[in-house]
């Protein structure tokens, strides 16, 4: 029989040393991927892990693909600390696209300074609105927030493909499904000649200082923590567990739909179907590669980065298909998931009991 | 070897008084180790057939850890154990059963869904008939006076009953030696007065009886030899009838048992909580539902709740702390009607807690004590602007570990990293630092050792006579008696009318406890007793 048994003193250092394990085991069973592929690991390895630092552009492509998702891992932690599993970032960051993109749609025509932070307001509230839905379907139904959320991703998006193929489907655009190009007033501007870094940037550091100090210092992050780690304690300190609800999809939620704005008003520059490479699945991974903290969150986010980026130099160079990226988000994090597990508990291999031997029973 | 469940083929006629000489159990110099901790420490013990053998010592004294080596449920790291004169090594409970060990914990493991007959065929390590087994019970019941009824489904019955049915369970494998972890702990004084009977019968058959407890005055009536451990060590064999419970209990703690102070409350008398006609149904189908509960609680008073867990008390706490919505009646604090407020802004208002489940609900188990100490001392201006301000909030906690004696390595320790005791204090501290108007305690020294239970019980007693309402719920009558100025019993889900502590007994708490409801003089406890 197989057996997990909970450990008294799981190791606090183990517990960050986690995600490195992760990274070796996820690095050992892809060269084992790339050997069955018939490519060299070590020169795969590279193409996939250095190549794509190699340049100063490279760089730069990184902060671009790492922004949305640490700035929406950073808003997942906040409800995964609480132990509420949002799963739909995908369609939040959707709702934030659309909500602050038909901004820009609708006064396309027009020019001003307060057309982009009206925007990213809109897609906040997009998120915030998306992530709302689940929070009252648990408040009141007792829906579970796991599936609620998921099937949330798909509404926002066919909302998205109705929206793109029908009233905001651009006239000149020769029938693609997507809308017209959003002008200058409604595009991030850029901060760096030569990139595509823009100033979501800010937005993004600002936004890591702010969650920094609401998880170490706020008593509504504590709460939150409170009720993940022993609820019958936050019921009986009297912290709601609604609020906890509440609060932790609509932050998740609100973070989302900014991540989602600033990619359309940013690299992509117009609502289509294919806004995101699911930057909303693969921030929940981010946030527990970096323990649920703001700082870890910016390094995994950094990581994660740098395997979308390797997962497409792999697709150019070695002819590769676009799943690899998703074999290595999924190796990552079975590894971080296995490992965390291994150092929670203690594997036992327990025999099956075999009734012993009576042993000279004397009667009494 | 005989059948285990033939009964009739069982030689019981062993006398005591003319023993063999040979010890029926005899452990020498066991030794037993946990990490760095020495849960027990050289421990010699020797059980005469027919004896009555009491194993005193506070919690975390090893009582525990030697039964269950005894019991073969944990090995010990050195040492011998005879069995009959035979040396022998244990290796599990099933193999101490065969060799007519029995053991019956203070917890008991019954399903409440199924039968009496159904939770003993599931306990025994052969497959029986479940008619034979029924017949072989009811002539195990009534021969050593310990009435059930094997078709019942065990939700149906008391305690006391249950706690038959493990014993029966027990005295089926036809055991040579039993081992009783803290048997009476729930039981009524009615009740006890029964199990000791059945213990006396046993070992007038030649029945050895390991009797585990912290009950000195238990021991002192029903045991003839005593073996006390203190902090792993044996600190004492004696004889308890030789020796005074003062006697006992220096043998016991290391010191003379201090005895509570109490001054009558000096200030003005104001009712500060009142319940009434409180109801609630439970949605569990095991669960109790509260019929017409009222009380009053005055300032300066300690009102204590009699009654075993299970007949009420953790529905009608929740209900009181604001965890659970009222739906009918009316609680007010301090003349204001808190009923439909939820616990935090009950707490808002003065009123504090302390649980019965430390780790969990009292306290978050991976937090530290001071983050704990956040957790309801918040109010106390331990933030600005939504955050936290650490530094006092540890002071806090500093000030809570000093002041009720917590041992713990500071207050960045673990909650769970406390002995129960220790947490137990931490919490209490917490709330009482807190200044509260009214608080409510559930088994306040429950798995306490006795120092720390006496400094609890009279901090409780000081704190009332500030001027603040306390309700006490405990399972423990000795301690309601000690602290309580007026008692009252829940039993079944209603709330006896309460009655001043010195004008009542255990006999009558103990009558009400059982769920008869009668007036509560001592005349007609006298009656009763001569009735029973």
């Amino acid at each position: 029989m197989h057996l997990l048994e909970p450990r008294e003193h799981p190791s606090k250092m183990m517990k960050w040393l986690s995600p490195v394990i992760a990274l070796v085991a996820m690095l050992i069973v892809g060269s084992i991927l790339f050997l069955m592929l018939g490519v060299e690991p070590g020169k795969a390895m590279y193409i996939f892990f250095i190549e794509p630092l190699a340049s100063g552009y490279g760089w730069s492509e990184l902060a671009v693909k790492a922004g949305p998702l640490i700035l929406i891992a950073l808003g997942l932690a906040v409800g995964f600390r609480a132990k509420l599993f949002n799963i739909g970032a995908e369609g939040q960051l959707t709702m934030g696209a659309i909500f602050g993109g038909g901004i820009a749609i609708l006064f396309h025509e027009q020019m001003g300074g307060w057309i982009l932070p009206l925007m990213v307001l809109m897609g906040a509230l997009g998120g915030a609105f998306w992530g709302a839905i689940p929070a009252l379907l648990k408040t009141h139904f007792n829906a579970e927030e796991t599936l609620t959320t998921l099937m949330m991703n798909y509404i926002a998006l066919f909302v998205l493909l109705y929206l793109v193929n029908g009233p905001w489907r651009d006239p000149d655009g020769m029938n693609f499904p997507q809308s017209v190009m959003f002008n200058d007033s409604a595009t991030l501007p850029l901060i760096m000649d030569g990139t595509r870094i823009n100033a979501s940037l800010y937005i993004t550091l600002f936004a890591v200082v702010l969650f920094w100090v609401f998880m170490r210092k706020s008593l509504t992050a504590y709460k939150l923590e409170v009720s993940g780690q022993a609820p019958l304690a936050a019921k009986y300190a009297g912290f709601s567990s609604s609020k906890a609800i509440w609060m932790s999809l609509v932050i998740s939620g609100t973070m989302a739909g900014i991540a989602g704005i600033c990619e359309v008003a940013g690299p992509i520059g117009q609502l289509n179907p294919n806004l995101s490479p699911g930057y909303g699945y693969a921030a929940i991974i981010v946030a527990y590669l970096g323990r649920l903290n703001p700082l870890g969150i910016v390094l995994s986010g950094c990581f994660m980065a740098l395997i979308y980026l390797g997962g497409e130099m792999a697709q150019m160079q070695l002819q590769l298909p676009v799943a690899i990226t998703g074999i290595f988000q999924g190796l990552l994090l079975f590894f971080l998931l296995a490992s965390d597990a291994l150092i929670e508990n203690r594997y036992r291999f327990a025999k099956k009991t075999v009734p012993p031997e009576p042993v000279a029973a004397t009667s009494p | 070897m005989t059948h285990p469940y033939d009964l009739s083929a069982h030689t019981r006629e062993m006398n005591p008084g003319s023993a063999s000489s040979v010890a029926r159990l005899q452990l020498i110099n066991i030794c037993k180790s946990y990490n760095s901790l020495k849960a027990n420490d050289q421990i010699h013990l020797t059980v005469q057939p027919g004896q009555i053998h009491a194993i005193l010592g506070e919690n975390g004294a090893g009582k525990s850890t030697l039964m269950k080596i005894i019991y073969g449920a944990t090995q010990a790291n050195q040492g011998q154990m005879l069995w009959n004169g035979k040396e022998v090594k244990i290796d599990n409970p099933s193999m101490a059963r065969k060799l007519g060990i029995g053991m019956v914990y203070q917890h008991f493991s019954l399903f409440e869904t199924l039968t009496v007959v159904e939770n003993i065929s599931l306990g025994l390590d052969e497959k029986i008939d479940l008619a034979l087994l029924s017949q072989k019970i009811i002539e195990v019941s009534e021969q050593y006076g310990l009435p059930v009824d094997p078709r019942r489904e065990v939700y149906s019955l008391s305690v006391g009953e249950r706690q038959r049915v493990e014993i029966i369970r027990c005295l089926l494998q036809n055991p040579a030696l039993i081992i009783l972890d803290e048997p009476t702990s729930v039981l009524t004084p009615q009740a006890v007065r029964q199990l000791f009977k059945t213990l006396r019968l046993l070992a007038s058959q030649g029945v050895s009886i390991l009797y585990i407890s912290h009950k000195l005055h238990e021991i002192k009536e029903l045991c003839n030899e005593a073996t006390i451990l203190r902090n792993g060590r044996v600190s004492g064999h004696v004889d308890p009838q030789d020796n005074s419970t003062s006697d006992l209990a220096r043998l016991m703690i290391g010191r003379d048992l201090p005895s509570y102070v109490r001054q009558d409350y000096q200030g003005a008398e104001q009712v500060l909580f009142q319940i009434e006609s409180l109801h609630a149904e439970s949605d569990d189908p095991f669960g109790v539902s509260l019929k017409n509960i009222n009380l009053s609680i005055q300032a300066g008073e300690i009102v204590g709740i009699a009654g075993i867990s299970g007949n009420g008390q953790a529905e009608l706490l929740s209900l009181l702390s604001g965890e659970q919505r009222l739906k009918t009646g009316k609680i007010r604090l301090a003349q204001q009607d808190i009923s439909s407020l939820s616990a935090g802004q009950r707490r808002d208002l003065g009123l504090g807690f302390v649980p019965e489940e430390r780790l969990g609900r009292g306290a978050v188990p991976n937090m530290t004590l001071s983050q704990n100490a956040l957790l309801t001392a918040f109010r106390q201006g331990f933030t600005r602007w939504g955050l936290i301000k650490f530094d006092q909030c540890k002071a806090f906690s500093e000030q809570c570990i000093e002041k009720f004696g917590v041992k713990a390595s500071g207050a960045e320790a673990e909650a769970r990293s406390l002995s129960g005791g220790n947490l137990q204090k931490f919490i209490v501290g917490r709330e009482i630092l807190q200044n509260p108007k009214f608080l409510i305690v559930a088994q306040p020294t429950w798995g306490v050792d006795v120092g720390a239970s006496m400094f609890i019980r009279q901090t409780l007693i000081d704190l009332s006579r500030q001027g603040v309402a306390i309700l006490v719920i405990s399972e423990e009558l000795e301690e309601l008696f000690e602290i309580s100025d007026r008692l009252c019993v829940l039993a079944n889900g209603e709330l006896s009318e309460p009655v001043h502590t010195d004008q009542t007994n255990a006999e009558n708490i103990g009558v009400l406890m059982s769920g008869i409801h009668r007036p509560l003089t001592a005349e007609h406890s006298a009656q009763e007793q001569i009735h029973a």
